[in-house]
């Protein structure tokens, strides 16, 4: 099968330009598995990241045939296309071929005070009722993969925006039961570059490889930070 | 130059709870992956501690945990190092949660624990089916919190030892190819296990080992390298591991002839006999020619329907459909065994200290040793918290005690120059092999050869065929000659590592004429207290591995038979 993959070496090339693959595959082959056997037997000089090859580490997001996905979790056949075209995440700085810079979308996530916020008790845990615990459990999917964040058109006019990642982190700690952050945390998300930015196109969620409906959750935050103005528990 | 008092190698769960031990000095983290990108983040099934959470788990205590560790270990885990082990548990089970780690609870609002393989109670702490991801996400938190500085996507190439003790580590930025080196008074290595020498493994690309045969190659011991877990259930082709769970809901596992083959070797047990007699009764099966395609059979899910497949197995019916286009609720999902876990690892004691003072070690590249033989379920995440907290505070201590600190300049600029050195004569041979040929050709022969079973004819082949290979590396050649993220060079600095390591593996199961846990001789079926309740420590020599053997802690239990 023919891959076309994007190349770019922003240090030695004037400009990107594309390599073009023959790749044996069979029933089930991932993209992933293509681009290594790239590596080994045809160009050992193309770059790209990945780590685990099940779909949890995040490392793999690439844009491919028009979709942002994980390469480990694509199957080329169920692309049924005669042809795999492989760029790197869009909007993102090239770092080579399809490595991105990452360092925006992690400062954005430092940037919401990504951690519990809490007393611990010290020798036992605290509470959270089995309901409260299921109710963030979309949110605790994110594997921080970034095709949200690549695919968000106010990520790509508005440089400070936190974007999706963020915020749905933000709301994952704001809906912990156990955590204390509330209006300290409310106030990070809701300055001009937080979740008033969103404009609900849902591409973020669209994007998502593990199907997080990130926008829902951007939009509780939004509910949260109307209760809280109007002086109400958020 | 950078310099730091503790540097940690390695960003997965033990290297990050070390780090955050040693938070109050200047500490640093050095990884080859984002840290949330560690294999640790894969884990599913849990983390054992006996909080006797759960009505059928209220007799659950520490010493309990011990025994059901030790007696899983096939007694060759170091008893007080299990005891210890255990007794933290509670504590650190509980501070992770404090600190976020998001529990599946029980009606009461606690850390919810089921049942696991080989454990006498309910004791296995989860969050849903990710608890890895639960874990590592949370200390990446704390780590990020306390503003501990990361160095992220170097690669270690070398250890510096320098008049007697470890003063740093030599890596190279894969972004922009440069070498350097970072001192240090104290080194933390956190690298995790390597289960990429294998041909088959559920482990992540990362997983190669490299980073400890580095140290190994600087005289620092392994120990009970040996043992190497396979797990009975891996997806064909791409070795995802398929958790025990799918058997524990009732799955069947079918040969070619659709007979459910277990009843053959374990007809009480079936499909849930413990991992090692159901991965070589699998092996047995495709050996014989009762398998698919010589290389599978068949774990079939179907007779559970749909509904009971969708509820509680859902993490692994996307697996299957990901990753073999195969929906269980329509057809079996072909499986067959993987490597898993290494029990073994850089020789430590139970501070994590080896014995070159500054070097230090926790996690799955460590041998404490609490697995001993053979791992349980459970224990191994549980294993990086409490070692890589004890490992942080015993480099803290040490840093503490030195006399005269500071970078040892001209160690650190040998020490460059070597890893420069090994790479442009790379990059600069213009003919050769191709690493990559030479990796897969080791991978195929560890699996074939000191894989599920293992006899002395084939081993002393696969010993034969390492040395063969160490040999061929020395005069292959990477085509890929830029410096900036060069995925071949990296393969194939790490490939003489690995091959280090492969080597320790091999001699050491050619050497040790017993079946112990993991170890499973055909030439030797049994278990040899007398001669062999001893562990294998491995020393570095140019001529091969040197191997010596230490006695194993006895505290309270004698070793008997394991029976289950
Ligand atoms: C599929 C799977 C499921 C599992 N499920 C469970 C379970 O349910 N319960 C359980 O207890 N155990 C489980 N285990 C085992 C457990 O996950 C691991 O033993 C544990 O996570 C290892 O953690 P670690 O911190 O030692 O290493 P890792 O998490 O592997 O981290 C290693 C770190 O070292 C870095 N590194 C490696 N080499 C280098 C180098 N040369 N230079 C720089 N950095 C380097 C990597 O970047 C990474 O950050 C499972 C294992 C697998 C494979
Ligand atoms: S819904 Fe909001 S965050 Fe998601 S893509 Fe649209 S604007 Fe961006
Ligand atoms: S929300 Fe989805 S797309 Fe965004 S970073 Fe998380 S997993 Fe990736
Ligand atoms: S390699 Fe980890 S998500 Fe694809």
């Amino acid at each position: 099968m023919k891959f076309t993959v994007f190349r770019f070496d922003p240090e030695v090339d004037k400009e990107p330009r594309y390599s073009t693959y023959e790749v044996p595959v069979g029933e089930g082959t991932t993209l992933l598995e293509a681009l290594l056997w790239i590596v080994d037997n045809a160009d050992g000089s193309l770059s790209f990241r990945y780590a685990c090859r099940e779909a949890i580490c995040g490392a793999c997001a690439m844009f491919v045939n028009g979709k942002h996905r994980l390469a480990c979790k694509t199957q080329v056949k169920d692309l049924r296309a005669d042809e795999v075209v492989v760029h790197p995440l869009p909007h993102l700085p090239i770092i080579k071929d399809l490595v991105v810079d990452m360092s925006g979308f992690w400062e954005k996530y430092r940037a919401i005070r990504p951690y519990l916020i809490a007393e611990g008790l010290g020798d036992r845990e605290l509470y959270q009722s089995h309901r409260d615990r299921q109710a963030i459990d979309e949110m605790l999917n994110c594997i921080l993969c970034a095709c949200c964040y690549s695919s968000c058109p106010m990520v790509w006019t508005n440089p400070g925006y936190l974007g999706p990642a963020a915020l749905l982190k933000a709301y994952r700690f704001a809906a912990d039961t156990r955590d204390k952050g509330g209006r300290e945390r409310l106030k990070l998300v809701a300055g001009e570059d937080g979740v008033w930015r969103c404009h609900t196109v849902f591409n973020c969620a669209e994007a998502c490889p593990k199907d997080i409906n990130i926008t829902w959750s951007i939009q509780a935050l939004k509910r949260k930070l109307a209760r809280a103005a109007v002086g109400l528990k958020p | 130059m950078p310099y730091h008092r503790i540097l940690v190698v390695g960003a997965g769960l033990a290297g990050l709870r070390a780090a955050i031990e040693a938070a109050g000095e200047d500490v640093a983290v050095l990884t080859r992956v984002h840290p949330v990108r560690s294999h640790s983040v894969a884990a599913q099934g849990g983390v054992n501690a006996p909080l006797a959470n759960v009505p059928e788990g209220k007799e659950d205590s520490p010493e309990r945990h011990a025994f059901d560790t030790v007696k899983g270990a096939d007694y060759l885990a170091d008893q007080d190092a299990a005891e210890l082990m255990t007794r933290l548990a509670p504590e650190r089970i509980y501070e992770i949660e404090n600190w976020g780690c998001p529990f599946s609870r029980t009606p009461e609002g606690k850390i919810a624990q089921r049942p696991f393989g080989g454990a006498g109670f309910p004791r296995t702490c989860y969050a849903a089916d990710r608890t890895g991801h639960a874990m590592l996400h949370t200390l990446y938190e704390q780590v990020v919190k306390r503003g501990i500085r990361v160095y992220e996507e170097w690669l270690m190439l070398d250890l510096i030892v320098s008049g007697g003790r470890c003063r740093g580590v030599v890596a190279m930025d894969m972004v922009s190819g440069r070498v350097e080196a970072f001192g240090a008074e104290a080194v933390v290595m956190a690298t995790g296990g390597a289960g990429r020498i294998y041909a088959r493994s559920t482990n992540s690309h990362i997983n190669t080992g490299s980073a400890a045969a580095f140290c190994y190659m600087r005289g620092v011991p392994l120990k009970d390298m040996e043992f190497v877990q396979f797990h009975p259930t891996s997806l064909y082709p791409n070795n995802v591991l398929i958790s025990e769970a799918a058997r524990g809901e009732g799955g069947y596992l079918l040969n070619r002839d659709g007979e459910r083959f277990m009843a053959r070797y374990a007809p009480k047990a079936m499909e849930l006999g413990p991992r090692d007699i159901v991965a070589r009764s699998i092996q047995t099966e495709i050996d014989e020619g009762r398998g698919f395609e010589n290389a599978y059979v068949h774990l079939d899910l179907r007779h559970l329907g749909a509904e009971k497949i969708k509820e509680r197995l859902p993490a692994i019916r996307e697996i299957a459909m990901y990753f073999a286009g195969v929906d269980p609720i329509e057809k079996p999902i072909p499986i067959q065994p993987a490597q898993h876990y290494t029990m073994g690892g850089l020789d430590v004691d139970k501070d994590g200290a080896s014995e070159l003072p500054g070097l230090f070690a926790a996690g799955e590249c460590a041998c404490v040793s609490v697995h001993g033989a053979n791992r349980l379920g459970g224990n191994s995440l549980l294993e990086t918290v409490v070692f890589g907290q004890l490992a942080g505070a015993a480099a803290v201590r040490y840093v503490r005690g030195l006399e005269k600190t500071g970078p040892d300049g001209s160690a650190l600029d040998t020490a460059v120059g070597e890893v420069e050195a090994r790479i442009g004569e790379l990059i600069s041979r213009q003919d050769g092999e191709r690493t990559a040929v030479i990796r897969e050709e080791m991978k195929q022969v560890m699996f074939e050869k000191v894989g599920i079973f293992r006899e002395e004819g084939p081993m002393r082949e696969a010993v034969e065929k390492i040395r063969e290979l160490k040999e061929r590396v020395k005069r292959a050649r990477v085509d890929a000659r830029g410096r900036r993220y060069n995925l071949e060079l990296i393969s194939a600095l790490e490939l003489p590592a690995m091959l280090e390591l492969a080597e320790v593996i091999a001699l050491g199961a050619l050497t040790r004429p017993e079946s112990r846990g993991s170890h499973f001789r055909r030439d030797y079926p049994q278990r040899d207290d007398a001669n062999w309740l001893k562990h294998t420590v491995a020393r570095w020599t140019p001529d091969g591995p040197r191997l010596e053997y230490k006695p194993v802690v006895i505290t309270k239990w004698q070793p008997e038979a394991r029976k289950y």
